[in-house]
């Protein structure tokens, strides 16, 4: 036999693999389907192949390094059994500091953006001002056209920095708005309980 | 009461001062979370054994009163709309309103959860890296053409032409001593008509001795518009034709 023997066959898509391994090494950002199958010059099945080969190659337990599936596209993240060790080194500034009144303002963009400030004021019963700037200045949120009357107020939206730093696949992966917190319903047969127990 | 010390995000000391700062308008109501006063004020009347009536009745007005102008700097167009409302329907609105923040407190909760689950989670974070340059394709060219080109710009310019170098001026004293003979004989002249003869060297010469007599206040000139004729007069001949048109 003049070849040498070998035990495991190579898969098909292992180059391919190995492309989309070194795109994700050099990417900053998740990138998307698109991109990649793009940037490696191959279809999309066959990306999509190469990544769950990847994906099972770099998962938790696995590796230090883990494929994440996170704001609309494919990135390399740190192992969370490494965390503490990451921690010693390097902080998630982005979320340092997110107030509850920056949470509530952003779920509100998160739900219901593109929205104005006046909107979230509106909702929260409180003046947005502050809290708005402040999740412009993490890069949560960002700025999305205006309204559509004249003068109209600038609308915010959130971004592909907030999925990832929340590890969100994408938009859609929020839970259901009608899945939180008590209905109208719910809270009028409160409001009447309250009302009747005082008269009482 | 009046005293009470609050620590809100947006106001730091005494009930007192914020009452002052809100009523002068250096501090928008829209920014003070009224229920964080209202806490503090029962937790101070918790602190208490007995029950202060009048004290709760006076925070009582003043918290409805702040209420009040929060709600109209808020909302300042829905007056009309919520006052048009009858109060079923206000209660209606009211319970709509609130599901709607305990909906987004709720979510915001969610996230909160989410983010102590991602905490966790290190990545690394980046400007958007530079995207390749599109190629510049060129269109296909016909080296002839190069060749044309470059033959164009071997070619010897023109020689340049140095005839200006040997003009003759004529003394400008010469046309200075003609002007004054030309207006010994007549009171004025056109200039135009008096050197249109003369070749463009000579021209020039002639309008320099011109302005040289102007200065000297020899003569006086006229030109009704750019480019017309210049008349040539004596200068007292000018000054008796201004007095003539200021006196008519």
């Amino acid at each position: 036999m003049d070849r040498p023997l070998r035990l495991i066959t190579e898969n098909p898509v292992d180059q391919l693999a190995r492309t989309l391994e070194a795109l994700l090494v050099v990417a900053s950002a998740p990138l998307s389907l698109e991109e990649l199958a793009q940037a490696a010059a191959d279809d999309h099945e066959r990306v999509e192949l190469a990544l769950r080969l990847l994906a099972d190659r770099y998962r938790e337990g696995r590796s230090g390094i883990v494929l994440e599936h996170v704001a609309g596209g494919y990135a390399f993240c740190a192992a969370r059994e490494a965390a503490e060790a990451c921690e010693r080194l390097f902080e998630r500034p982005i979320e340092r500091g997110l107030s509850q009144a920056a949470l509530e303002t952003l779920s509100i963009v998160a739900y219901l953006g593109p929205c104005s400030r006046p909107e979230i004021a509106r909702i929260r019963g409180v003046a947005a001002d502050s809290a708005v700037a402040g999740l412009l200045e993490r890069g949560l949120i960002a700025e999305a056209g205006r309204e559509d009357s004249p003068g109209g107020a600038v609308r915010y939206r959130t971004t592909p920095l907030f999925e990832r730093v929340f590890g969100l696949e994408s938009a859609a992966a929020l839970p259901r708005l009608d899945d939180l917190g008590e209905t109208a319903e719910e809270i009028r047969e409160r409001l009447h309980s309250v009302a009747v127990g005082k008269t009482a | 009461m009046r005293e009470l010390e609050l620590d809100l995000d947006a106001f730091e000391g005494p009930f007192d001062l914020l009452l002052t700062l809100l009523l002068k308008e250096e501090l928008e109501p829209a920014d003070v979370d009224m229920a964080a006063i209202v806490i503090a004020f029962v937790e101070r009347l918790a602190e208490r054994e007995e029950l202060d009536l009048e004290a709760c009745g006076e925070f009582l007005v003043l918290i409805a009163a702040l209420l009040e102008l929060k709600a109209r700097a808020l909302f300042p167009d829905e007056e009309a709309e919520l006052a048009e409302l009858e109060p079923e329907e206000a209660a209606e609105e009211l319970a709509r309103r609130l599901a709607e923040y305990r909906r987004m407190k709720q979510a915001a909760a969610w996230l909160s959860e989410r983010l102590a689950v991602e905490r966790g989670r290190f990545f690394r974070l980046g400007p958007a890296p530079l995207a390749p340059r599109p190629e510049r394709k060129l269109a296909p060219q016909d080296p002839a053409q190069l060749a044309t080109a470059l033959r164009l710009l071997a070619a010897p310019p023109p020689e340049v032409s140095l005839a200006h170098m040997s003009l003759r001026f004529p003394p400008v004293s010469q046309f200075i001593e003609r002007f004054r003979a030309v207006l010994r004989r007549r009171r004025r002249f056109d200039f135009d008509a008096e050197v249109e003869s003369l070749p463009r060297v000579d021209q020039a010469v002639a309008f320099l001795a011109l302005l040289e007599l102007r200065k000297a206040g020899e003569i006086a000139l006229e030109q009704a518009a750019p480019f017309a004729p210049i008349r040539v007069s004596r200068p007292d001949e000018e000054r008796t034709s201004e007095w003539i048109a200021r006196s008519a």
